[in-house]
């Protein structure tokens, strides 16, 4: 049996994602990125609640957030979530199409996010002359805010990425994987958002 | 001999199938709640009322949601998470360390 049979065997196993050592080292390597990534947030959590009335004057969190904006991304983001929820069903169900569909529409409603928050970004620029100059809470703010951003980014090219890379490779042991994690990754950017919501948003307007 | 070896894999198949989409309806759910959490969010926070009322059932509500999404969407309830758990917690425990240190010394 070559490496080629091994790795599209005929019947795929229900958890193709730990079928092989190497999907089970990732699996278990990528919880413990996790972790790492829980204590990374939580500083720049820290030090937002340690900092967000400091306003040097300028504008405070009051004046700046608007809860409806707030709200549709919380929605977009949510709602990807389960989007790639679906898409790890099909894949458990070795139903490569149709993880490609719920895929795709992780990633739109991902860039749906994204673009929500640049908008708001620049509209705190523009608009408040907010920066991450503008005062302590400004560095925080952008620091927090930003860097969950920047995770969604990363996680939407990280999705394309492995969508073009496997397009017509079909499902495999190879790649089931890599295709769990990306889902895993883009779980927590929404377990980020949570938190982000609750604490920078909404008890920001209280 | 392989004919019927190959229809106990089916069967096997066909048992966790219908397995996984017990699962997914229950994933569905999940979501609908996580949904109807954030609404509960955000409107007491528009409806104004004390600070001192909402700000700790908002973030016992993000932590009910956060759960959801670990135990049921990334699949943290299944059998074979248990070093998984460790590390995650491990870490969690080392943020809740951050944060503490972080507003004590600011608001002391």
């Amino acid at each position: 049996m070559s490496e080629q049979d091994v790795l599209n065997p005929k019947h795929m196993p229900s958890n193709p994602e730990q079928a092989t050592l190497e999907g089970k080292n990732k699996f278990l390597g990528f919880w413990f990125f996790l972790g790492g990534e829980t204590v990374l947030f939580a500083s720049l959590f820290g030090t937002y609640l340690a900092l967000r009335d400091s306003t040097n004057g300028g504008a405070s969190s009051q004046d700046l957030f608007g809860l409806e904006l707030v709200f549709i991304m919380t929605m977009l983001l949510l709602t990807s979530s389960l989007t790639s929820v679906y898409a790890m069903y099909h894949m458990k169900n070795n139903d490569f199409k149709r993880m490609m569909i719920w895929l795709g529409i992780t990633v739109a409603l991902g860039l749906g996010f994204l673009g929500f928050e640049i908008y708001e970004f620049v509209h705190y620029i523009h608009d408040y002359e907010f920066t991450m100059r503008s005062s302590a809470f400004g560095s925080a703010f952008y620091t927090l805010v930003g860097f969950h951003g920047g995770h969604v980014v990363f996680g939407l090219s990280w999705i394309i990425a492995l969508m073009f890379r496997n397009a017509k490779r079909g499902l495999n042991l190879y790649n089931a994987p890599k295709f769990y994690i990306a889902s895993l990754y883009w779980h927590f950017i929404d377990v980020v958002w949570v938190f982000i919501f609750t604490v920078v948003y909404l008890m920001g307007v209280l | 001999m392989t004919d019927k070896s190959m229809t106990t894999i089916d069967q096997q198949q066909q048992y966790e199938q219908e397995k996984r989409k017990q699962e997914m309806k229950q994933q569905v759910i999940t979501f609908a709640l996580m949904i109807i959490f954030t609404i509960v969010a955000f409107g007491m926070v528009m409806a104004e009322l004390p600070k001192l009322f909402v700000i700790p059932i908002m973030l016992i509500l993000a932590a009910v949601q956060v759960g959801f999404q670990l135990y049921y969407f990334m699949h943290m309830s299944h059998k074979g998470h248990e070093m998984p758990s460790m590390m995650f917690y491990g870490g969690v425990f080392a943020a809740f360390l951050t944060i503490l240190a972080l507003v004590v010394l600011v608001w002391w």
